[in-house]
């Protein structure tokens, strides 16, 4: 027993019913949000420091035996997430500090972004299949609030596309899970494996890996499945933008991962193989997307798809190396997707427009900003010193053991059409002579900047000292490997 | 009984994709609300429905039908009524913004450049 596990849940949770007592006041709320996602921190990197020590914690809600009750799960690649979780919410609520109107901070912003973060750390922590389904809704319900909230027109008309397809999604997954309980009987991951590791993988259980495939994917932009995020993405404001392409996508990708490392990893040449491919061409979409537009939002937002799709290559290369590199790429990914988010946000906020083609020069009267988004564009790409290179090097070098040579190889090629798409803004946009017709906004551009210095350091230094996080990684990619330790730190007999 | 009940929830979802697919926004709300009582249907029919007492304790019965899909059901009717309500008074919000409930002029501009 370990009541350690569920404080991360627990905290933005009673900090999100505090803060609706406190609706009208605009200070006690940035207060209590600002204090209650610094303890998120301060607990998760205690809980990751305790499965480091003393191996996968569980906690058994209610004394319930395990796969009666419902039951939370910390390993590492869990408690990784959700410490990456509470540093993208600390650094998205001090951004949304200094842009979020008084229109939009008056009705409830803050007390949905904290149930955002006890959905999202919900679904990481969760060992129960149904239990998952119910913290994705806790954290879809926020999205969708916090989407529209403010009800500009496009922000009405995206989030109608984005709830439809998110219902839809849900429908499927309470069917699988349907199909999953009728086959198997029982709803807990750790007896869902152990049941299907003694059947073996039948074809019906194929077929619910598929349609677990379907479900998961819709969540988290994978080809053919992401038509619905380039409009659902732009839609809402800066913060927000960076909370949803830092977690919300990512969570499809954990649940994609959990599900095909410990569900259903006996029928390998066909699922995993059909994952492969399918991640290529997220890629290769990915990638297009990114080149396309000159609107630098839809260059961002692309870019969740293309990481997504070399992500969940890692998966289904299912090698030592890769699964470790899909780990170290999926914490990359996380900062640097939110701190590209805050750039461009605050590219937008000074020059008006979010077209490539309208403003150019603004390295002179702004040069932090400027090196910064240099910085993270060469990151986001995986040039060596920085955070994104170990975790591509080693998703290539499994991809390549485990004999997927084309989809490596178009791992590495991706990498060049990114660094194209992301150059492409700091070019256009920061080169140059300034426009005589744009105009800067004067605005206090520090405070904005502030939250991604945060985030921006924390990357170089998860590039340079990969050896000190090496440890964490290699425990986490061990338990993806090795079913039974997780059965077994669950189920003790 | 199950194989009724599979046909049942199979028209279910037909129509509710059907709806889904159309153009007014008021029929795509009626075909998610199909769509989730289709799910429910498949959550009991996929729970077995074997005969057996209700699962309450002071019936002593012999057998009882399985007390779990229920409570599952029971989850996800309140998540889909919470989620529906949303989406209507959403659709309703939309409608007094735009003017329309048709899903063709929804599209918004999207100049590719």
């Amino acid at each position: 027993m370990n009541n350690l596990i569920i404080l991360p849940l627990v905290i933005p949770l009673l900090a999100g019913i505090i803060l609706i007592f406190f609706h009208k006041k605009i200070k006690a709320q940035k207060i209590i949000s600002f204090i209650a996602s610094v303890l998120f921190i301060i607990i998760a990197s205690a809980v990751v420091q305790n499965v480091h020590l003393n191996g996968i914690q569980t906690l058994e809600i209610g004394s319930w035996r395990a796969p009666y009750g419902i039951i939370f799960v910390a390993d590492m690649y869990s408690s990784l997430l959700v410490l990456t979780t509470s540093i993208i919410g600390l650094t998205s609520l001090l951004f949304a500090f200094s842009t979020t109107t008084a229109k939009r901070g008056n009705f409830y912003f803050y007390p949905s972004i904290q149930f955002l973060l006890a959905g999202v750390t919900g679904a990481f922590l969760t060992g129960d299949i149904f239990n998952l389904f119910v913290f994705f809704e806790v954290m879809l319900m926020s999205s969708y609030v916090l989407i529209v909230l403010g009800s500009e027109k496009a922000q009405l008309r995206e989030s109608i596309k984005y709830i439809l397809v998110n219902i839809i999604s849900s429908a499927l997954f309470v069917i699988t899970v349907a199909y999953l309980y009728a086959v198997t009987g029982t709803l807990n991951m750790a007896d869902l494996s152990e049941k299907i590791a003694a059947t073996g993988q039948t074809g019906l259980l194929t077929v619910i890996a598929i349609l677990f495939l379907i479900v998961f994917g819709l969540k988290g932009a994978i080809f053919p499945l992401f038509f619905w995020l380039p409009g659902s993405y732009e839609a809402p404001p800066a913060a927000i933008k960076a909370l949803f392409g830092a977690l919300l996508t990512k969570v499809g990708v954990y649940s994609i991962t959990r599900v095909y490392t410990l569900l259903f990893y006996h029928d390998t040449g066909f699922t995993h193989e059909i994952l492969a491919w399918l991640s290529a061409l997220t890629i290769i979409f990915g990638a297009i997307g990114a080149i396309a537009y000159s609107n630098i939002t839809k260059i961002i937002i692309y870019n969740i798809i293309t990481a997504v799709g070399v992500i969940l290559f890692g998966v289904a290369a299912f090698t030592e190396a890769s699964v470790e590199g899909s780990i170290y790429y999926l914490i990359h990914d996380m900062i640097i997707k939110a701190a590209l988010f805050f750039l461009v946000g605050t590219v937008i906020a000074i020059t008006g427009t979010s077209h490539l083609r309208k403003f150019s020069g603004l390295i002179k009267p702004y040069p932090l900003l400027g090196w910064l988004f240099f910085v993270a564009a060469i990151s986001l790409a995986g040039i060596p010193p920085l955070s994104g290179f170990i975790g591509k090097l080693k998703i290539v070098q499994g991809g390549f053991e485990a004999g997927q040579f084309t989809i490596a190889v178009i791992v590495l090629l991706s990498s060049l059409l990114v660094l194209y798409s992301v150059m492409k803004i700091f070019i256009n946009g920061f080169w140059g002579e300034q426009r005589k017709e744009q105009e800067l906004r004067k605005i206090p551009i520090n405070r904005l900047l502030f939250p991604t210095v945060i985030l921006i350091v924390l990357s170089i230094v998860y590039g340079l000292g990969v050896e000190s996080i090496s440890p964490y990684v290699s425990q986490a990619a061990e338990g993806l490997l090795n079913p039974s330790i997780y059965i077994e730190a669950v189920l003790k007999e | 009984m199950e194989v009724l009940m599979s046909i049942l929830v199979g028209i279910l979802f037909m129509a509710a994709v059907y709806l889904m697919l159309s153009r007014s926004l008021l029929r795509i709300i009626l075909g998610t609300g199909l769509l989730s009582h289709g799910a429910h249907l498949l959550i009991l029919t996929m729970g077995g429905l074997k005969t057996g007492a209700a699962p309450l304790l002071g019936e002593h019965a012999k057998f009882y039908t399985d007390p779990l899909p229920q409570a599952l059901i029971l989850t996800a009717i309140v998540i889909s009524f919470g989620v529906t309500s949303f989406f209507l008074v959403l659709a309703y919000r939309a409608y007094q913004e735009l003017r329309t409930d048709d899903m063709d002029q929804l599209r918004g501009k999207d100049h590719y450049e």
